[in-house]
């Protein structure tokens, strides 16, 4: 394994998921998010283990990679926000959410905090109008928020990322 | 208003589960069809008069019978799950709360086609429904729902989930299928791949969206003479100022103005301005046309361009809204989500951003009213797939019906409109 590329699990993961498909290279996103879980973003020794493991040019999987909003080239933080700024959440005043997670985490739409704790992105329509203005925290849904709720969300996983520590 | 149909058990917290889907007569429609001639089952869906509910609205029976009978051909059957027009929700309502009704729904329509391997290509957003999915899934193969000798009947077929990685475009089918081979999601060519022709790995495909494949599981269940009885049903996804935003299901052809009324009417006593029937490819109807039937053809009939049902999602707005800062929105996400491939839609989202940017911050020009206009006739018909096509729509409505809006940017640098709460 090299300094910033796959275990040996990562890569078992990812024969697993080849082998579902008829033809390998449909793994290929579902690997690059194993890689992504693992080493944090996508490095390019990750990117290189990728290749190797699926037998796919280098430059193919960088290609494929680099098409898809979810999948980050640089160090993102612990957990990832994202605003949605679509439509329905736009009606519902999402610009006020957004700039009270701005002020609350001391960054810019795409900045990570100085503790590495979150990420702050904006989302197109997360399919969540219901409960607009809406959120993604890592894999949880929030809505519809109000600057209260933000507070409590961040605190809560602040916490959890203390007692983790 | 007919009883819900598709809505029925969602809010019954267990009805993600095996034991409680099937004690609420899950998968009896599963049996049903298995009990018939493959195409006896795509005569029921045909008669039943489904059409897709993904966007296009393409009868789902028809759909079907393009894909060739010869078994020595393979053939799959692919769900869109890649919900992402914006005001659409249904799709991942209908995955949190009844996933074993999208998996009843996959293995009728694989049997219906001769297709032994199944895909669901989920949105990745959707983390919740993937483990409502997966779960379900595990407990269907248990249960000998999905795999070998499905229900007992001889019938074969796996199904496999994968999901996106943030692409709005993977949702136009073509895309979806390259983005399903792994690689960037880039519309295809068609003809020659037509889906049902040269599909997933060039094989014929069926492509069904979820709320579609939900409603051929109760189509075979209930029989298609009960399930047109019920209206038939249609999901619309209600959002912006509604007093109660969300999923509604409703007979097809309930009229603009019930539904919002359904959705509790607009919220603080405002007044409806105007709306995307179905979702921000549409046109922007105003209120003259809410007494329209949402349904397919009443509103594709309407004397607006790109007036369509769409994947059914009614965002609603009212008497605060500045309408070019809704069209400004609207041509950003698709300037955004554009893959590139074609010039129309990448160089025509990007002018319009910047022309409607420009008025948005004060410095617009009366000229750019005729610019707008003009790109986006460069754009109607020219674009490689519908991503781009689904831009002009919006340009037109808006500079048809709220002009004024448009030009008092353009003279006076400032909006007329009230300041958005």
């Amino acid at each position: 394994m090299s300094e910033r590329g796959l275990s040996e699990n990562a890569k078992s993961e990812i024969r697993r998921l080849m082998a579902q498909f008829p033809q390998r290279q449909s793994a290929l996103l579902g690997a690059l998010f194993v890689a992504q879980n693992e080493v944090g973003f996508l490095t390019p020794d990750a990117l290189a283990d990728i290749a190797v493991v699926m037998g796919l040019p280098a430059s193919e999987v960088t290609s494929v990679a680099s098409f898809y909003h979810l999948l980050f080239f640089r160090p993102v933080g612990r957990h990832v926000v994202q605003v949605c700024t679509n439509l329905s959440c736009m009606l519902n005043g999402c610009g006020r959410i957004l700039d009270h997670l701005r002020r609350q985490l001391g960054v810019e739409v795409g900045e990570t905090t100085s503790d590495g704790a979150f990420t702050l992105k904006t989302a197109e329509c997360l399919a969540a109008c219901e409960s607009a203005p809406a959120m993604l925290v890592g894999t949880e849904r929030f809505g519809p928020l109000t600057p209260g709720m933000v507070d409590e969300v961040l605190s809560r996983y602040r916490r959890a990322t203390r007692s983790m520590t | 208003m007919g009883e819900p149909v598709l809505l029925t058990y969602l809010h019954e917290p267990d009805q993600g589960e095996l034991g409680a889907y099937s004690a609420r007569g899950g998968y009896e429609g599963l049996r049903r069809a298995l009990s018939m001639s493959p195409e006896a089952v795509t005569d029921e869906v045909d008669k039943s008069g489904l059409r897709g509910r993904g966007g296009a609205g393409f009868a789902t029976g028809r759909k079907w019978k393009f894909i060739p009978k010869d078994p020595a051909v393979t053939k799959y059957v692919v769900v869109n799950a890649d919900e992402g027009e914006p005001g659409t929700f249904k799709d991942r309502t209908l995955l949190e709360g009844d996933p074993h009704r999208l998996i009843e729904g996959i293995v009728i329509a694989s049997y219906a086609v001769g297709a032994h391997l199944a895909f669901i290509y989920l949105r990745r957003e959707f983390y919740h429904a993937r483990e409502m999915l997966e779960r379900a899934l595990a407990q269907a193969a248990a249960a000998g729902m999905v795999g070998r000798n499905a229900a007992g009947s001889g019938f074969d077929l796996s199904i496999v989930l994968a999901t996106g990685a943030g692409a709005y475009i993977a949702g136009e089918e073509t895309a979806l299928l390259e983005s399903l081979e792994g690689r960037r999601a880039m519309p295809r060519l068609k003809p020659p791949y037509y889906p049902a022709v040269k599909g997933l790995y060039t094989q014929p495909t069926v492509v069904n969206n979820v709320e579609t494949l939900c409603h051929v599981a109760w189509i075979l269940a209930k029989g298609y003479e009960w399930y047109r009885q019920q209206g038939p049903p249609i999901l619309i996804s209600v959002s912006g100022h509604v007093a109660r935003p969300g999923v509604y299901e409703v007979p097809l052809g309930t009229t603009i103005r019930q539904v919002i009324d359904r959705a509790g009417g607009m919220r603080g006593g405002r007044q409806f301005k105007a709306c995307f029937p179905g979702g921000s490819s549409s046109a922007i109807l105003p209120a003259a046309y809410l007494d329209t039937p949402m349904d397919y053809d009443a509103l594709a009939k309407l004397d607006v361009y790109g007036s369509m049902l769409g994947s059914g999602a009614l965002i609603a707005m009212d008497d605060t809204t500045c309408m070019v800062e809704v069209v400004a929105r609207t041509v950003e996400f698709y300037r955004d989500e554009s893959c590139g491939k074609c010039t129309p839609c990448r160089e025509g989202t990007m002018w319009l951003g910047q022309a409607l940017h420009r008025m948005l911050g004060g410095q617009g020009r009366v000229e750019d009213l005729p610019l707008l206009d003009g790109i986006a006739r460069g754009m109607t018909g020219t674009c490689f797939c519908p991503l781009g096509e689904s831009v002009p729509p919006a340009i037109y409505s808006t500079l048809r019906f709220f002009r004024h809006e448009y030009e008092h940017h353009a003279k006076t640098g400032t909006c007329d409109v009230r300041v958005m709460a």
